[in-house]
């Protein structure tokens, strides 16, 4: 039961490592700032939130169940906060920034398509 | 009085939940920090205060639906932007492009819900929020079709006080056409 | 399993170097700070590691502190995006907010 725990974990926070490659590299290669925003919006939320349930899953396992303490348990439901808070936060810092970016002058880069924001001024 | 006692409870399970001791004297502690957050700033967590508890127990729940199908909307962006920043002609790709559309959910924290939906769905951010104009900066022309009402009429049917906006989107799937998307 | 939690921590705090880059040469300052905010929420990240490796099973404490970081790191980033929302960079300082809403 434990190890079976265990692989979820791994797996879990596996892919939240490879989820967080996917954004720094999206963060270091992207041409201009709008476009680096969305790496680093998704890529930074999903690969918090895989790490972290992986964690989880893991604590989870370590519980003894034969003698039952509920701070084991409240480790877990933490983390689970953890979770669902930065699933609320990270997406409305991000678009606080994008706003303030926006503000502060930064032209987007746009190839071919109109700027909607430009053309209500 | 009952949304006083709702808020009472919320804050008491936050307590219970952070302070991870279940003596007296921590417990006692928590309830008069509770009692005195609870009189003195009440007001300052939902605008709609006359809405009965099973009401917003119902929204809470549809809430947590939506943020189970979130879960699979931010792996499938995700995966998409993975693909996107190591692939190697990725500048190629990028076609930037802001959209501009008006919704028709009323309150803020629906608003809210799906400002953060749009950011966390693949290839599309929001920029700015002014009434009801959302502005939303699309990664190429792709993420920029993918920007129907979809995730909009999921938000309305989890509120009952955004029963017209419901309907009015309803009536826009049906007959088949974007609703409401603006000048792209 | 110790040792699994070392290595992708280690990884995890080497996949920070390139964000570190980009807080260098951040073309804008809000790059700049959008860097810093990528690299706190991954620190919050990082001190769940540590409390699962640290010996002793403390993890509730090390679980509290990346609660407290995430919570610290969501209000700087807010407080940094409003301090840069009334600023040009070409005026070479903060606009007071009146003379900003009349331009």
């Amino acid at each position: 039961m434990i190890i079976i725990l265990n692989i979820i974990s791994i797996v879990l926070i596996l892919t939240g490592l490879v989820f967080f490659f996917g954004s720094v590299v999206g963060v270091v290669r992207f041409p201009d700032f709008y476009t680096r925003m969305h790496a680093a919006g998704k890529g930074d939320t999903l690969s918090s939130l895989l790490v972290i349930m992986g964690f989880a899953v893991y604590h989870l396992g370590q519980i003894h169940w034969s003698h039952f303490v509920w701070a084991d348990l409240l480790v877990v439901v933490k983390l689970l906060a953890i979770c669902a808070f930065i699933m609320l936060t990270s997406p409305t810092a991000t678009h606080a920034l994008m706003d303030a970016g926006y503000e502060d002058g930064i032209e987007p880069l746009v190839r071919k398509k109109g700027n909607a924001l430009e053309d209500k001024k | 009085m009952g949304y006083r006692v709702f808020i009472f409870v919320l804050l008491m399970i936050t307590w219970v939940l952070l302070s991870g001791q279940f003596d007296a004297f921590h417990l006692t502690l928590g309830l008069i920090s509770c009692a005195l957050v609870t009189w003195m700033s009440a007001d300052l967590l939902f605008r709609e205060r006359e809405d009965p508890v099973l009401q917003r127990v119902q929204e809470g729940w549809g809430v947590a639906w939506y943020f189970g199908w979130m879960l699979w909307q931010i792996l499938l962006a995700n995966v998409a932007m993975l693909k996107l920043s190591l692939s190697p002609t990725a500048l190629q790709q990028v076609n930037p492009s802001i959209v501009h559309f008006k919704t028709k959910l009323k309150s803020d924290f629906a608003k809210f819900l799906l400002a953060n939906s749009i950011t966390l769905t693949p290839g599309t951010v929001t920029i700015k929020i002014s009434g009801d104009d959302f502005y939303v900066h699309a990664i190429n022309d792709e993420a920029a079709a993918g920007l129907d009402g979809e995730m909009e009429r999921r938000i309305a049917s989890i509120y009952r006080c955004e029963g017209a906006a419901r309907r009015e989107l309803v009536n826009a799937s049906v007959k088949g056409n974007g609703n409401g998307r603006g000048e792209g | 399993m110790n040792t699994f939690f070392v290595w992708s921590g280690m990884a995890l705090l080497l996949m920070m170097v390139p964000i570190f880059y980009r807080m260098q040469i951040g073309p804008t300052a809000i790059d700049r700070i959008v860097a810093v905010n990528v690299i706190g929420t991954k620190t919050a990240v990082l001190l769940i590691f540590i409390g699962t490796i640290y010996p002793g099973g403390r993890v509730e404490m090390f679980v509290d502190f990346a609660l407290a970081y995430g919570l610290l790191n969501f209000i700087g980033s807010l407080a940094a995006a409003r301090y840069f929302h009334r600023s040009k960079v070409e005026g070479g300082g903060i606009d007071v907010e009146g003379e900003a809403e009349e331009s």
